[in-house]
């Protein structure tokens, strides 16, 4: 591996020693609505508060960040600030870096937590300038805190701030029963650190752990999330001990727990790979499109002739029936288009054939494209390139999402027909059969017995119709139970 | 010390002795039977000296017993026949065993004493255990660390252990490395004498089981390296169960749910991140003011957002545990904290276990040093930098050494091992001094924590009295190429050295194998070497040991004179 390629990433200014400033802004007050965070002193004045409150930013620390992990806040809470102090400690993809303050002040919330990713440019944290915008700013981070930046309209019960003296807390569902007397609260360490990062009252919280201790579960219990296991929880099979299974991790602190059905014990939760997640995705948007479906059947015994003729030459099946449905599509421009809009067909210049491909567990769509141009040999050439990207993962994404129609070929399993989803995009796709030896008659009523294959299109009803369809598939099989111009 | 167990069977029959059987001519003095002992440079062995003709014969004894030999082979050749040996040795750890081994390279007649087990604490009960359970700990992270996992393409599902066959694991390893030991010693021809060792004057010491016959020895020279035990303070009540050191954490009968960690020096390090790996929480309590004391505040504040701050790790500061009474009818361990200034109480803890970790104690007990009018300081043989013991006088004890734990100059194995080995070239003619800043040191977390000679607030005390400059370089893992293969770029590397005439004063490093990657530094320190001819040396690319390299070429020496580069060698 020692090779001519010496790369040696150089980092230009070093490491942990480094300190960034933050910009920061005079943020000018009340953009939040007090009767949410005060419900019970709203008498007093909206108009006496000119806060002081600034944003402190998730600072950009190289041309290319453009979201910062929070290693760790050097300063808590309550903390006094100076001018040039540091303040937190921000990850960059080269080295992590303490950012200081530009400001002198009191560091009232911390909005985005240890171990918490922001965007750059995204509030990390509040600072006030006297100690009576504490509250404010508290009650502030408390409704942009852990949602997204832009304070959205917060829940009534957002979080509780317990630090606040000045904010009555509203109790949280769990809090009912305090132990009573002077009794010291006892909570163990991860209890404590989950406690801080949900904003969880730890006196609130009724321990059931061994001499009546606070655990991490019960933590999680009062802040209304189901025990996950995403926080780096050890697992640990001693069989006295464990746990019960815990469940697929409610990522957002205070989601509302969905009434998911409870898992089946035993059963294993498998995160998507990023392409198994693209999938999903691609596959609920296709539910937005009005689609039907067209099936004809296709006579293939010249087409397997010249299959077994050009297969010496390196030329696939897939480079044969992506070929045939491009020169179908030329001639059928419509199936060839997409409706990007619901308003207009966007009639497509070149002709490029997504091909449907299950690889390592995912799957992706490589693209012939310009399929009617390009002659059998190039295409078969081309798709061999193609399928090795794809199992290398080095696609470029014009490789994969350019494609005008898909081919969706399952026939070598020995599946006769099926119905394929319409990718979002495209007009039309098209479910490739088995080809199966099948008793036929002509017209002269003489029964035969041929290669048969069942070919069924899926297409956008709003810019094709089932005579575009019927006519295309026609073309297809026409093409196809008469290959020579395949060659040519 | 690991390097002493290369040593093979093969070479150590080999070792000449006068003794009986076989006989072997040989043609020349300059013996082909060259050993390396302990990473020591080959050197001709002491046999060789009494005679020096063409077609000398050497005597091989392929056993190791000498029962009429004298001790008449060391290299001044006179000595009288009257001792019973050139060097005893009390005491069988890693640092008796480096000097016996060197001992015997040198040519003397060795024996050692061990009262307990060949091996002492670093192999019984210290850093061979606890490596394989930190093996286990590294293991069980990864497998855990889904964000981790996912950054490079694995999937696993829930991973898990068992806790007796990790236990099985450290114990075996530990019983492997004794028996490793044991027979280096023994196929070396090392008298393995088993009892208390206890020096009754000048150059006589008897040994013997308790309540059996006792034997008088004499030697030339004695080593005392008995060691060191957990150190308890008072008012800690050990009941092995629940209230534990760490000879019994090793065994790891338990895994509690909750314990806490009294020190968070090394030891304490340690366990914090075996025990959170294994599942535990745990509670530091540290009698200073921070965390880590004793490693450069930087890598301390470092190791602390890395190895403390995400794990389920909490901590008192400034906080003695002034009483701690074990778990016992239904009630959890307690602790009870004083502020340690004020000496008031501030706080109580109930927690499942407590390990004590709040250092060692030297093991001097039986000794006899009150027969050579010996007094210890704090529990420490008072030694030279020659490992010379003083006595109450303060006047050298002649022929008595003492390393290892028992000086508490350095509490370290293979600080011990060298320091035996520096006696033994005294005693063989050579004056040596030890420079112990030269001695790396390594905490195995994970990631590992290392480092050898100065700190940086040393540094700079140091260079404030003797009026020179210091200057500091840093490089990260997040550079370095393996590390990001590894997916483990969290890590620094801090140089600290003299501008002037880049003299290297301290390397601290943390992050991936940082105890691997300390002894280019601590090799470049031992032999002097400075950081503008170092910086020319070539690194295997892509490797961890380019943090290294470019750490020396990121330094800034202004030095004008070309320093005595030794002669390059044409190949």
């Amino acid at each position: 591996m020692a090779s001519p390629l010496l790369s040696r990433v150089s980092i230009s200014n070093a490491t942990a020693g480094n300190t960034i400033s933050f910009s920061s802004s005079v943020s000018n007050g009340l953009l939040w609505r007090r009767s949410i965070a005060f419900p019970d002193k709203s008498s007093r004045k909206v108009s006496t508060v000119q806060a002081k409150i600034r944003e402190i930013f998730m600072p950009a620390l190289s041309s290319t960040m453009t979201e910062g992990k929070i290693v760790s806040w050097i300063k808590s809470e309550g903390d006094v600030l100076s001018k040039g102090e540091s303040v937190v400690v921000v990850e960059s993809d080269k080295a992590d870096m303490d950012v200081e303050t530009f400001y002198d002040g009191i560091l009232a919330a911390i909005v985005v937590g240890d171990g918490e990713v922001a965007p750059v440019g995204a509030p990390i944290g509040l600072l006030a300038e006297t100690e009576e915008e504490i509250a404010e700013a508290k009650a502030k981070a408390s409704k942009s805190g852990s949602s997204a930046p832009p304070p959205p309209p917060a829940p009534a019960a957002a979080s509780a701030s317990p630090a606040a003296p000045a904010v009555a807390p509203p109790k949280s569902a769990a809090s009912a029963a305090v132990p009573d007397g002077p009794k010291k609260i006892v909570a163990t360490p991860f209890a404590k650190k989950l406690a801080k990062q949900h904003k969880v009252d730890i006196g609130s919280v009724v321990g059931t752990g061994p001499f009546g201790r606070i655990t991490p579960a019960d933590v999680e219990a009062a802040a209304g999330i189901s025990p996950s296991k995403s926080t780096g929880v050890n697992v640990v099979s001693s069989v006295a001990a464990a746990p019960a299974p815990a469940p697929v991790a409610a990522a957002a602190p205070k989601a509302a727990a969905s009434p998911a059905p409870p898992p089946i014990p035993g059963s294993t939760v498998v995160p998507f790979t990023t392409m198994q997640a693209a999938v999903s995705k691609n596959m609920v948007e296709s539910l937005s499109v009005p689609t039907f479906r067209v099936g004809y059947p296709v006579l293939t015994d010249k087409l397997d002739a010249l299959y077994e003729k050009v297969k010496p030459k390196g030329v696939t099946m897939t480079a044969l029936l992506a070929k045939a449905a491009a020169m179908a599509l030329a001639q059928h421009p419509v199936v060839n288009a997409s409706c990007k809009d619901g308003k207009t067909f966007t009639y497509n210049s070149s002709i490029n054939i997504a091909v449907a491909v299950a690889i390592n567990g995912g799957l992706i769509t490589p693209v012939l494209q310009d399929a009617d141009k390009l002659d059998l040999y190039l295409l078969s050439q081309k798709w061999k390139e193609l399928v090795e990207k794809a199992r290398a993962k080095q696609l470029q994404p014009h490789e994969y999402n350019s494609g005008t129609f898909t081919l969706s070929n399952l026939g070598m399993f020995g599946v006769d027909r099926f119905d394929a989803i319409l990718p979002p995009g495209q007009g039309a796709i098209m479910a490739v059969g088995a080809s199966k030896p099948t008793v036929v008659t002509d017209k002269d009523g003489f029964f035969s017995v041929k290669s048969k294959m069942l070919v069924n299109v899926t297409a956008d009803h709003r810019i094709i119709y089932g005579a575009d369809l019927a006519a295309f598939l026609q073309t297809f099989a026409k093409i196809v139970e008469n290959p020579e111009s395949l060659t040519l | 010390m690991h390097s002493s167990l290369s040593l093979s069977f093969s070479s150590s029959t080999a070792i000449p002795r006068s003794g009986h059987s076989s006989e072997l001519s040989c043609a020349a003095p300059p013996s082909p039977l060259n050993l390396r002992f302990c990473g020591l440079r080959r050197e001709a062995l002491g046999f060789s000296s009494p005679k020096r003709n063409d077609s000398c014969r050497v005597i091989v004894s392929s056993r190791g017993r000498f029962k009429k030999v004298s001790a008449s082979v060391s290299d001044n050749g006179s000595a009288p026949k009257a001792f019973d040996y050139d060097l005893v040795i009390i005491g069988a750890g890693v640092g008796g065993h480096g000097a016996a081994l060197h001992a015997v390279e040198k040519g003397l007649k060795t024996a050692i004493i061990e009262g307990d087990v060949v091996g002492g604490t670093c192999v019984n009960r210290g850093c061979v255990p606890s490596k394989a359970l930190l093996a286990v700990s590294g293991r069980m992270r990864e497998l855990q660390s889904e964000h981790h996992l996912k950054a490079l393409g694995l999937q696993v599902s829930a991973a898990g252990y068992d806790r007796q066959g990790v236990a099985d694991h450290a114990n075996n390893l530990a019983s492997k490395i004794r028996n490793n030991l044991t027979n280096s010693m023994k196929a070396l021809g090392v008298d393995i004498l088993t009892g208390v060792g206890t020096i009754l004057g000048p150059q006589k010491v008897k040994y013997g089981k308790v309540g059996f016959s006792e034997n008088v020895i004499t030697a030339k020279n004695i080593i005392i390296a008995t060691g060191s035990v957990p150190f308890v303070p008072k008012g800690i009540e050990v009941d092995g169960k629940t209230v534990i050191t760490s000879d019994h954490a090793l065994k790891l009968e338990s895994v509690p749910d909750w314990i806490a960690i009294v020190g968070s020096g090394y030891i304490g390090l340690e366990f914090s991140d075996v025990y959170t790996a294994l599942g535990s929480e745990v509670t530091f309590i540290e009698a200073l003011d921070q965390l880590m004391p004793g490693f450069d505040p930087e890598i301390g504040k470092l190791a602390q957002r890395v190895l403390i701050n995400p794990r389920k790790i909490d901590y008192h500061t400034g906080v003695f545990a002034s009483k701690i009474t074990p778990a016992k009818d239904g009630k959890p361990v307690r602790i009870e904290l004083i502020d340690a200034k004020t000496k008031e109480p501030k706080d109580a803890l109930e927690v499942d276990a407590a390990l004590i970790a709040t250092g060692r104690a030297p093991f001097t007990n039986g000794l006899g040093l009150e027969n050579i009018s010996v007094v210890t300081q704090r529990g420490f043989i008072p030694v030279d930098e020659r490992m010379r013991v003083i006595d109450a006088d303060g006047n050298l004890v002649p022929h008595l050494y003492c390393i290892g734990d028992a000086n508490g100059k350095m509490m370290l194995a293979h600080a011990a091992s060298a320091q035996g080995i520096s006696v033994v070239e005294q005693v063989t003619g050579k004056d040596h001094v030890l420079n112990h800043l030269s001695i790396p040191a390594a905490c195995f977390t994970h990631p590992e924590i290392s480092m050898v000679g100065l700190t940086e607030p040393q540094a700079r005390e140091k260079a404030e009295k003797e009026g020179f400059e210091v200057s500091v370089a840093k490089t990260s893992f997040k550079a370095n190429t393996k590390a990001l293969a590894e997916n483990e770029g969290e890590g620094l590397a801090k140089l600290i050295y003299r501008p002037d005439n880049g003299e290297i004063l301290g390397v601290h490093i943390f992050g991936l194998h940082a105890a691997d990657l300390i002894h280019e530094a601590s090799n470049a320190i031992a032999l002097g070497t400075r950081i503008q001819d170092i910086k020319f040396a070539v690194h295997a690319h892509p490797t961890l040991s380019e943090v290294l390299d470019e750490l020396f070429k990121s330094a800034k020496v202004h030095a004008h004179v070309p320093s005595p580069v030794s002669e390059p060698v044409t190949v």
